[in-house]
């Protein structure tokens, strides 16, 4: 049986033209590992918006998504949430189990 | 008038403006019709990449023109002051709060690039060629509109501007391909054209009008989306800033001496709205501002009003002001 670690699995959903600032915290923070995904569309407080169609990055939308130790979550949201407070988008944080521990 | 007449319908009838319609109307009847976003940008760099290299060859082979700097200090003029045109319209037509105003007034300010290229289009189509300088004016009018709405908003500039916003306005893409193309033009001249004159000249009309179909799916899609939002007030506000936004730059085109093309196109980025670079900042800088109405107005309203009727307009004004 495989060893598996406790880590926490936190997610952004942040405008675009945020994502560069977005990253760049996270590495400030200590994050150097994180996957950035696109997002096809959705409906939130803000209305409905999609990726189809969108002739500037302005009306687009990235997942950020970074998996971290327990004990670094703290400091990485106090240190993030400067940036996403005013910002249109979603952060969530999920439990989650790693293999390879060493990698986070 | 019966010259406008003649002019709008030559407009409305062209293969451009059908192309942008058909877009309209399918993405209002809910079709599924769709340019792939791959195709969309390739689409856009090719354009910017021919309009900016046809710009350079252009000063390159009638040599510097003593109007260049005075346009550019009008285009500047320009883009940092209809902004404030725009906020007291806004104050007058809309019951838009100061951060939603001030973020729209910075729209009006900035320009819209396609609209420059349907405009060069346009002004080729009925034989007056603009000076190539131009393509170097629309990318200075695009961020100074920046600063303007930010002033408006009543906060400095520095608490919202940082170096990585200005780096990205300054260089964003749509600029460095824009200038980069035209420096390219302007130093390899007429010999560098007939090399990739199959290329950029040629196909130009046809990919402009495949890139206008979808600009006119995605203007489609707002109007539909947003309807709602669209107030009587907002809607007036879109059709008429555009036509006080070209009654500036036809008179600093006046002052400086335009010809007619270029007049047409000083008239063209003062009436356009940006939907690029200025709802990227404003997204950045004022995320309090809500991008549905701007893009809305500047994407929905005032880009098919400014390509079906006030382009016509703008040609029959150009034409008047030059007596041609």
């Amino acid at each position: 049986m495989l060893e598996m670690h406790d880590a926490k699995r936190v997610a952004f959903i942040i405008e675009t033209p945020m994502q560069n600032r977005l990253t760049g915290a996270l590495e400030e923070a200590g994050v150097t590992g994180y996957t950035i995904l696109p997002v096809l569309g959705g409906s939130g407080a803000s209305g409905r918006w999609s990726r189809e169609g969108q002739v500037g990055r302005a009306g687009g939308m990235v997942q950020v998504i970074c998996i971290i130790r327990p004990e670094r979550l703290e400091p990485l949201l106090e240190h993030t949430f400067k940036l996403v407070e005013r910002h249109i988008g979603v952060v969530s944080v999920a439990d989650c189990q790693v293999l390879r521990a060493e990698r986070f | 008038m019966a010259g406008f007449f003649d002019l709008a319908l030559a407009n409305l009838g062209s293969p451009l403006i059908l192309s942008f319609i058909l877009g309209v109307a399918a993405a209002l009847a809910r079709s599924e019709l769709s340019i792939p976003e791959a195709t969309a940008k390739a689409m856009s760099i090719y354009l910017l990449f021919a309009i900016g290299f046809k710009g350079g060859v252009s000063v390159a082979d009638h040599g510097f023109d003593p109007a260049l700097a005075k346009t550019l200090f009008a285009g500047i003029v320009l883009s940092a002051g209809l902004p404030f045109v725009a906020y007291a319209l806004l104050n007058v037509l809309t019951g838009l709060d100061r951060t939603n105003a001030a973020a729209v007034a910075g729209h009006y300010g900035s320009i819209s690039i396609v609209t420059f290229v349907a405009g060069t289009s346009v002004a080729e189509a009925n034989g007056f060629i603009a000076e190539g300088f131009m393509v170097a004016v629309a990318a200075a009018m695009e961020a100074p509109a920046i600063l303007s709405a930010l002033w408006l908003i009543g906060r400095s500039g520095s608490n919202r501007m940082d170096g990585t916003l200005w780096r990205e306005i300054l260089l964003n893409g749509s600029i460095v391909l824009l200038v980069g193309a035209f420096m390219i033009g302007l130093l390899t001249g007429k010999d560098g054209l007939a090399e990739i004159e199959a290329f950029i000249v040629t196909p130009f009309k046809g990919v402009l009008c495949i890139f206008l179909l979808d600009m006119g799916l995605v203007a489609g899609r707002g109007i539909r989306e947003n309807r709602d939002m669209i107030r009587p007030g907002l809607f007036a506000f879109g059709i008429l800033m555009p036509v006080i936004g070209s009654c500036f730059g036809a008179a600093a085109a006046a002052l400086i001496g335009l010809s007619v093309g270029g007049t047409l196109l000083l008239m063209v980025l003062s009436a356009s709205a940006s939907y690029i670079a200025v709802p990227a900042a404003m997204r950045v800088a004022v995320p309090e501002a809500d991008p549905g109405i701007y893009l809305t107005l500047s994407l929905g309203i005032t880009f098919p009003f400014n390509l079906t009727i006030g382009l016509p307009l703008y040609l029959g004004v150009a034409r008047m002001i030059s007596g041609v």
